[in-house]
């Protein structure tokens, strides 16, 4: 079904003529269906239904184009997500089932299945096309532009829509300084978490002394919550490549490498694929387009440790050691893998570059906010009614991404934070939910941008239990080579296991305040200098649960495990036993027909009755 | 079975050029070949990189990814990252400790399947989500994990059971 990739191409001529080419080949007002394989959408189903489309549609005379697999779409609470030329109409949660109607109304008849379309919860409205859900129109696409819209898995879909012309303009128009100077202009901020000015970034590993240089793509997405990297990795890799080519040519680089997270199986797939396309296209290797420029990539994969995400942790892996970070008073710039000079940017970072240097850094400039420019791709994970990866421009407020883009919190429950900047960020309460989300604004407001993580919490987060869980997270991630991080991040968790089981004492809050701050004046690297992070957050805005677990012990939010009791509502039991055979304690007691009651001596708190009276009479006090 | 490992060993060694700071994807390499790293072509991996062996044990229980013990008949992943937690994947890890008796990292000891949590799949949209064997499963309860984790040697599907989305 994938046709194989273009021959060599040995000049910038032969770059243009094939996109040409493609471009004739593209009929405008084609019949084409489009399905996501991003890996939301596959384990929702989609692989069967790119066969289904495929032998539907190989019995369809006339113009219609083989189906495309495409990367994500962003709106993973809707997967599976397949769309149909000409006219982008957009059908949500797909089945197997629905395939043939859809290739004998839509595709052959031109008419739109109604009850595949999307429908605004709040207004009952069915959208046809994207652009009509409130998801997608307040969204400014760069970085995710050809997500969903070509095959990945293809260099000619990329060439099609000028994949390599921003190498090629690199290449044959700009000379390295006036690359660098259009990425100055920019404003790029490193999308991975520290938010560096990348232009400044590349100049230093350009002007640092050194024959070899190297460029590295951080793909070692470890925030939980996030996945904007592994959406571009998995749906358009030729532009991570693209990216890294021109920075290489700025930087005077001939090798790179992508370090892949391990968990990200179908980056890899792609990546490697897409790597093999441009190695035979003579977009990567020796003499690229004939301009001189040698330059070519490795993929590695990571072993699995969080803090591999660290610059120096992630060069110690390359170099086939444990992933501990290293004291960054000599820069990676100037001595970095193999203790050479050394580019590392992060995906998204990498796949902003074509875009700059196509449309130049005024450009991108003009987009955002004067400290932090362009546009910022955001996971929108958590108590949200829309799931999914939004690209909004860089100064948008946090209630627009929440409200407009995420529809709220579901079920109708109160908003109660946004979680933002992955395990070392912070929760940002109501009150600042009108807060410009930008690289200060947020470092302001006690958390910090992060990779792009934003996870909405309602009002039935216990906000102390979150911050026990980014503590046990990071404490099991820490290297242990440096004590305040080892040591600290253990003590940190101890206090907090203990408030919330119900025994912590007057003084905690304290005690936990003064190790954070000793966290971010001592601990080696930016994973222990921030951990403290959702700690000091969570007790900066939400003081009084911590005070209700020590003083009162009682979790508001009843989520601690003994510190609110199970009850069953005598009105609502129906009777059927569930929740008594469920109970691993025989606390339960009832007989048919009778409602049935907890003993609370007996009572372990498991919640196991809780999940299973199907009838909701099992209640929390 | 050491001729065996000799050539499995030198085929890797020469697929990385003999580069010791390709240390990692060759160790990647011979779990994917073996299931895990089992002590024998590991040392032998040492001598021919000319690398302590000392050094690979460090690696190899470094990464989270290693493993130093034979495989269980399945893989299941239990996705325990922040939103899977938020959603109650804390409570699926319970239930599987205390019901397989399984440590993180370990086999049961029926060899059924073997367990390991994460940090995240990335996959936020069907949280919590358990990945058996390549499989995503979303919106995961401790009674839906416990009905696919007994039914996993089952031949075919076992009655009552919930149909693998």
């Amino acid at each position: 079904m994938i046709a194989p990739g273009p021959t060599r191409l040995g000049s910038r001529a032969d770059l243009q003529r094939r996109r040409d080419a493609l471009a004739r080949r593209r009929q405008d007002g084609a019949r084409r269906v489009r399905v996501c394989i991003g890996t939301g959408c596959a384990a929702k189903g989609s692989r069967k239904l790119v066969e289904r489309f495929a032998e539907a549609l190989a019995s369809t005379a006339g113009d219609v184009e083989p189906v495309r697999c495409v990367g994500c779409h962003g709106f993973c609470e809707r997967g599976p997500i397949v769309v149909v030329e000409p006219g982008e109409v957009l059908y949500q949660r797909v089945a197997a089932g629905d395939v043939e109607e859809i290739v004998r109304e839509t595709v052959r008849g031109g008419r739109v299945v109604e009850r595949l379309l999307y429908e605004d919860p709040a207004t009952g409205q069915k959208a046809t096309t994207a652009e009509e859900i409130g998801f997608y129109s307040a969204q400014q696409r760069i970085v995710l532009a050809a997500n969903g819209t070509i095959d990945p898995r293809r260099i000619d879909d990329y060439l099609a829509i000028g994949g390599y012309e921003a190498l090629a303009k690199a290449l044959f128009d700009m000379t390295p300084e006036e690359v660098l100077s259009q990425i100055e202009r920019s404003g790029l901020r490193g999308r991975g978490g520290g938010g560096f000015a990348t232009g400044r970034k590349w100049r230093s590993c350009r002007d640092a002394p050194g024959e070899v240089k190297y460029v590295l793509c951080n793909g070692d997405e470890g925030d939980p919550g996030a996945f904007m990297d592994r959406s571009i990795m998995e749906g358009n890799p030729h532009a991570v490549l693209e990216g890294m080519a021109i920075g290489a040519y700025a930087i005077g680089s001939a090798e790179g490498f992508i370090y892949v997270r391990n968990e990200y199986p179908l980056a890899v797939e792609h990546l490697t694929r897409a790597i093999g396309q441009a190695r035979e296209a003579g977009l990567l290797g020796e003499d690229i387009l004939s301009s001189g420029l040698s330059f070519d990539v490795r993929i590695n994969r990571g072993g699995g440790a969080f803090v591999c995400g660290e610059s120096t942790a992630l060069m110690a892996s390359l170099e086939g050691r444990p992933g501990e970070p290293r004291a960054k008073y000599v820069h990676t710039v100037e001595q970095g893998l193999n203790d050479r000079p050394t580019n590392l940017n992060n995906v998204e970072t990498w796949a902003n570059v074509p875009a700059i240097v196509r449309r130049g850094g005024a450009w991108f400039a003009s987009i955002g906010t004067g400290g932090s420019t362009g546009t910022k791709v955001f996971s929108l994970v958590g108590d949200v009614v829309n799931t999914g990866l939004v690209e909004v421009p860089m100064g948008i407020s946090l209630r627009r991404i929440v409200e407009s883009i995420g529809g709220g919190c579901k079920d109708g429950k109160a908003f109660k934070a946004v979680q933002t900047g992955g395990p070392s960020g912070g929760c940002i309460p109501a009150e600042h939910l009108d807060a410009r989300v930008d690289f200060d604004e947020l470092a302001r407001l006690g958390s910090m941008m992060g990779s792009g993580g934003m996870i909405v919490m309602d009002e039935d987060t216990c906000m102390v239990n979150v911050a026990k869980y980014f503590v046990a997270f990071l404490r099991d991630e820490s290297c242990g080579k440096c004590t305040p991080c080892r040591e600290g991040l253990a003590q940190m968790y101890h206090i907090l296991e203990r408030i919330t089981r119900g025994e912590g004492a007057p003084g905690d809050v304290e005690q936990l305040e003064r190790l954070g701050d000793l966290l971010a004046d001592t601990a080696l690297c930016a994973l222990g200098k921030t951990a403290a992070n959702p700690v000091l957050s969570t007790i900066r805005y939400f003081r009084d649960e911590y005070d209700a677990h020590i003083l009162e012990h009682r979790c508001p939010a009843k989520k601690c495990p003994g510190l609110f009791d199970y009850a069953i509502d005598a009105e609502a039991c129906k009777a059927c036993g569930l929740c008594k055979k469920a109970c691993p304690a025989g606390a339960i007691t009832g007989e048919k027909k009778v409602p049935h009651e907890i003993d609370p001596d007996r009572c372990t708190h498991c919640g196991a009755c809780w999940d299973a009276c199907p009838f909701g009479a099992v209640i929390k006090v | 079975m050491i001729a065996e490992d000799d050539k499995l060993i030198d085929e890797i060694v020469r697929r990385y050029g003999g580069e010791p700071g390709m240390l990692i994807p060759m160790m990647q390499d011979l779990q994917a070949a073996r299931g895990y790293l089992p002590a024998g072509p590991l040392r032998q991996l040492a001598r021919r990189l000319d690398v302590p062996f000392s050094r690979l044990y460090a690696v190899a229980t470094f990464y989270a990814s290693f493993r130093t013990e034979p495989r269980g008949r399945h893989e299941v992943t239990l996705c325990v990252g922040t939103v899977c937690f938020l959603k109650g994947s804390d409570r699926i890890a319970e239930m599987i400790r205390r019901e397989f008796d399984v440590a993180p990292g370990h086999t049961t000891s029926d060899g059924a399947f073997s367990y390991q949590p994460v940090n995240c799949v990335g996959a936020c949209a069907l949280a919590p989500v358990m990945v058996v064997d390549g499989e995503y499963h979303d919106a995961m309860t401790p009674e839906k994990a416990r009905s696919l984790l007994r039914a996993l040697d089952a031949p075919a599907e076992a009655p009552g059971e919930e149909a693998a989305p």
